[in-house]
């Protein structure tokens, strides 16, 4: 064997680096790719906070309060000697629900589901009633309430001492 | 130059023999070299079965979804040129576009041309399945057939936004909790749940699917501007391209079926 035989790629060798080269593309092609995916998650988003400050629980009269309807979706609903935080989004599909007075009933207009004031589904095609959000009181006294917790009382959550106030 | 006409002298001018290759297509090879030598005709079967191309079999339910998918793209570039996705100025282009510009009907054109391409989509495939089109060796085009029945539905999904008005937000917001309800990837889908150490959930509404679409918990800013351009610039490119694929299989699969 002469010098420069020795020095080429044999056969083996030679496939072994192709290995090496197509295990090296692979990994970069999938990180570039795991990259573009990461970037569809921006860092920063300007939805509305998940979490608010609702004034003190003396603000609120009997019934449906639609105060914080529109920046949080939420209704205060006092009823019974409870104060809670009802979520404003329809079970059924996701669409806002219209406090009714005169009829003493949230109503949906995209599909027509009902809820009674305490939350309770009745009419249309949604299947569970509203969901309540956490509620609790802050050392000075007033109401904080965090959307990130939900409760739902088809799983038996309403009992949970977080998804009420007693007022 | 007597027997030689007008049209004669053209065909023999550098210019015109450098554009096309062939001969007249008056005999059989320079009709085939007609179809092989055209870079948009190549993609067609050079050769028909007359009973294969009969309106009766073909419904030409393919040839009129491609011709609409044409209009769409050319008449929707032009609705490009007013309108904007962004909260404040969208839904106001949208009536601007029939009110303050000529040919107020172009988005009248392109939502009725959406409207005829979902549903000569659905015939085109009906013909195929009733026709048996979709047996081997088509097996394959069918597979790219369904592809592109998933991405015109789509088209139409992110074209609903774009209007940005009650009934689209509403429509947008319905059915991006589809999303939502995702296996394992939405996080009021099932296995969501199973995802969830402690109290640290791992798929929660700031990174599971239906935030990837929207860009955000509801339908904002964020996806009125991701459905643009996914309506406008993604899912059109790769409906184009899995369009060329599809006709291409046709021709590489033998030609468009024929009655037995």
């Amino acid at each position: 064997m002469s010098e420069e035989t020795k020095q080429s790629l044999n056969r083996r060798e030679f496939f072994s680096y192709i290995t090496v080269g197509w295990v090296a593309f692979t990994a970069g092609v999938g990180g570039l790719l795991s990259l573009a995916f990461r970037y569809t998650y921006p860092n920063v988003n300007f939805d509305p906070e998940m979490d608010f400050t609702a004034g003190l629980p003396a603000d609120y009269a009997s019934g449906v309060d639609e105060r914080w309807k529109n920046q949080y979706g939420v209704w205060m609903v006092k009823q019974e000697g409870k104060l809670v935080a009802l979520s404003n989004i329809c079970t059924h599909l996701g669409c806002i629900p219209t406090w009714l007075p005169g009829e003493l009933k949230f109503k949906c207009p995209c599909h027509g589901s009902g809820y009674y004031m305490s939350g309770i589904n009745f009419e249309g095609p949604a299947p569970r009633p509203l969901e309540r959000y956490k509620i609790g009181l802050m050392p000075d006294g007033k109401i904080k309430i965090d959307k990130t917790k939900v409760f739902r009382w088809e799983k038996g959550e309403w009992e949970n001492p977080d998804s009420f106030l007693n007022v | 130059m007597s027997g030689k006409g007008l049209a004669d002298k053209v065909r023999e001018t550098q210019v015109w023999k450098s554009i096309f290759r062939h001969g007249p297509p008056t005999n059989a090879r320079n009709r085939a070299a007609v179809i092989a030598g055209n870079v948009f005709l190549h993609l067609h079967p050079i050769k028909l079965k007359k009973s294969g191309v009969q309106l009766g079999y073909t419904w030409c339910m393919g040839g009129l979804t491609f011709f609409i998918f044409l209009a769409l793209t050319v008449t929707g570039l032009l609705l490009m040129f007013y309108y904007r996705p962004t909260a404040e100025y969208a839904f106001n282009d949208i009536i601007a576009l029939r009110e303050h510009v000529p040919l107020g009907i172009m988005r009248e054109i392109h939502r009725w041309g959406a409207h005829a391409m979902v549903i000569t989509v659905w015939l085109h495939m009906f013909r195929v399945f009733m026709t048996g089109s979709y047996k081997p060796p088509r097996e394959f085009n069918w597979g790219i057939g369904v592809v592109l029945l998933i991405l015109t539905l789509l088209l139409s999904f992110t074209g609903y936004l774009l209007p940005w008005d009650q009934l689209a937000i509403w429509a947008i917001t319905v059915g991006s909790n589809m999303a939502k309800a995702t296996p394992f990837m939405g996080h009021g889908g099932p296995g969501a749940m199973l995802a969830q150490i402690g109290d640290f959930v791992m798929v929660s509404d700031k990174n599971d699917v239906r935030f990837q679409l929207l860009g955000g918990r509801f339908v904002g800013e964020p996806a009125l501007l991701r459905f643009y351009i996914l309506h406008c610039v993604f899912i059109p490119l790769v409906v184009g391209v899995l369009i060329a694929v599809h006709f291409w299989r046709v021709r590489k699969d033998g030609g468009i079926s024929a009655p037995l």
